[in-house]
């Protein structure tokens, strides 16, 4: 019967969120498409994610690097493909019409992943009605379930990892465009992340408001934490990655160290897009 | 015209006016609760994408919306009983009619509030591993109430004044008990006319006391 066959494979993949292979990269992504209606936006990509690896995905707007991203904490779920975290699969895979295995995630499955993956979005989407101190808290009360205490006391360590200890009372409203993101980097951090993506932290920033992000990033890198960056920002790319990703059309169009992609890049659309960035250079 | 005032009818029967206006708050009571409980799981199954939730949702807005109140009452009041085997007493009647119809109100306002969220707001939550329902509770809720209420406040002075629909079953409240005073000795202009003025000074207090609300949650923006 097809249908058990199928779901004896799924409980296979799908060993329990705990069981942490340290072999295994961090990240594995397969094969992964996503489409919006008719529109396929990511055509099939594969990455290995080792610990410690700082990728920054460069591409121009409309190639998909955002959306990938996404896809990497299930804020968009994928069409097609598998992402594994540290050896496990996400998601449980079954027979979908016209018996094609589809995907299916649990939203319990995926509030662990999210945990377990932080993201720092363009926009910061802090919230509102909180205070700088309240948004780092509030993940670690409502999700973790920590006490109050301890929370506030987690919550000013990783305010001042970001320089901001002193504006723990004030309101996001208060806060320029730099500390507000300095603030949201501070609210994924306290959640301990194996993984951190960062979604265009400084292109919403006043030009003079990006060198505070950037030096925060960047201390985070020396920290050794494991990072995947989309940026416009190439200068910092090649002194931040590790890795360099250039995507165009929905696949990853060409990768290497940054001194391959960016000082020496093999094939013309990268060049082009280089020479674009470039282009106003003095 | 040349009217004598004669309130001696009104001062005479200050346990008929008691008993009423306690009529008409337990009515607001009952409404303003159930009304707004109801209509906030209506306005989420508006916003459901799901259509199984979402299409009886919509039902129910519709029909509560496009039908008048009194009907209602009088519908659930003289109809029901003759269909289901069960009696109903008229605040029962008054209390479903106005409810229902309030669900379908601010139902539409809920919808509204929580839509004009910025989806970064629901992504910001998410991001940090949190439910849908968290999400809703701790993040989104707060903030579109916020931004509700003073549509929600126009609906509770609504309820309120719906209240009096509730004397076509007999029900006593407020509008009622005038009713029977300006009966007594023939004088409906004292007898309406406090009736008018203590809806004022119920309603009055009230509507200032949620601009002062909606001043100190404006406090963090």
């Amino acid at each position: 019967m097809p249908w058990s066959a199928s779901c004896a494979r799924a409980t296979d993949d799908h060993r329990p969120m705990t069981a942490t292979d340290t072999s295994a990269p961090k990240l594995r992504v397969t094969g992964l498409r996503k489409h919006f209606g008719k529109d396929e936006v990511i055509r099939g990509i594969d990455l290995d994610v080792a610990p410690g690896d700082r990728i920054a995905i460069l591409g121009a707007s409309g190639s998909g690097k955002s959306t990938f991203l996404r896809c990497l904490n299930f804020m968009e779920k994928p069409s097609a493909g598998r992402i594994e975290l540290a050896g496990s699969m996400v998601g449980a895979q079954r027979p979908g019409p016209g018996g094609r295995l589809e995907t299916v995630y649990t939203e319990r499955e995926l509030t662990q992943v999210r945990q377990r993956v932080g993201m720092v979005f363009q926009q910061f989407n802090l919230f509102p009605h909180m205070t700088a101190i309240g948004n780092v808290m509030e993940g670690l009360r409502t999700v973790k379930g920590m006490d109050r205490a301890a929370a506030e006391a987690k919550a000013r360590a990783q305010l001042a990892r970001v320089g901001l200890e002193d504006k723990a009372d004030t309101y996001p409203a208060r806060l320029s465009g730099g500390q507000k993101q300095r603030v949201a980097i501070a609210r994924a951090l306290a959640m301990e992340p194996d993984l951190l993506l960062l979604d265009e932290p400084t292109s919403a920033l006043d030009p003079e408001l990006v060198g505070e992000v950037l030096r925060t990033i960047r201390t985070l890198a020396e920290e050794g934490r494991t990072m995947l960056l989309v940026t416009h920002e190439l200068g910092f790319a090649y002194h931040f990655a590790n890795r360099i990703l250039f995507i165009a059309d929905g696949v990853i169009h060409e990768q290497g160290t940054p001194d391959e992609v960016l000082k020496n890049p093999q094939r013309p659309r990268t060049q082009a897009f280089l020479a674009r960035h470039n282009e106003f250079h003095f | 015209m040349n009217h004598q005032w004669n309130f001696s009818a009104v001062w005479d029967n200050p346990e008929a006016l008691l008993a009423g206006a306690a009529g008409t708050l337990r009515i607001f009571v009952i409404c303003l609760v159930l009304g707004l409980s109801l209509g906030l799981l209506v306005g989420l199954g508006r916003y459901s994408k799901r259509q199984w939730i979402y299409i009886p949702a919509s039902v129910f807005v519709e029909f509560f919306r496009n039908t008048p109140v009194l009907v209602q009452i009088l519908w659930f009041y003289f109809a029901l009983p003759m269909l289901a085997p069960f009696e109903i007493s008229p605040l029962m009647a008054a209390a479903l009619g106005i409810s229902l119809n309030s669900a379908a109100f601010s139902g539409e306002i809920f919808r509204a509030g929580i839509q004009s969220l910025e989806r970064g707001q629901w992504e910001g939550a998410q991001a940090l591993g949190m439910t849908q329902a968290q999400a809703l509770r701790r993040i989104v809720l707060p903030q579109a109430v916020k931004r509700m209420l003073p549509a929600l406040t126009n609906r509770a002075i609504e309820i309120f004044k719906m209240s009096t629909l509730a004397s076509a079953v007999a029900y006593v409240e407020l509008l009622q008990q005038g009713k029977l005073i300006a009966s007594l000795n023939y004088n409906p202009i004292e007898a309406y006319t406090v009736i008018a003025l203590l809806f004022f000074a119920f309603l009055y207090p009230l509507v200032q006391a949620t601009y002062a609300l909606e001043r100190k949650l404006r406090q963090g923006d």
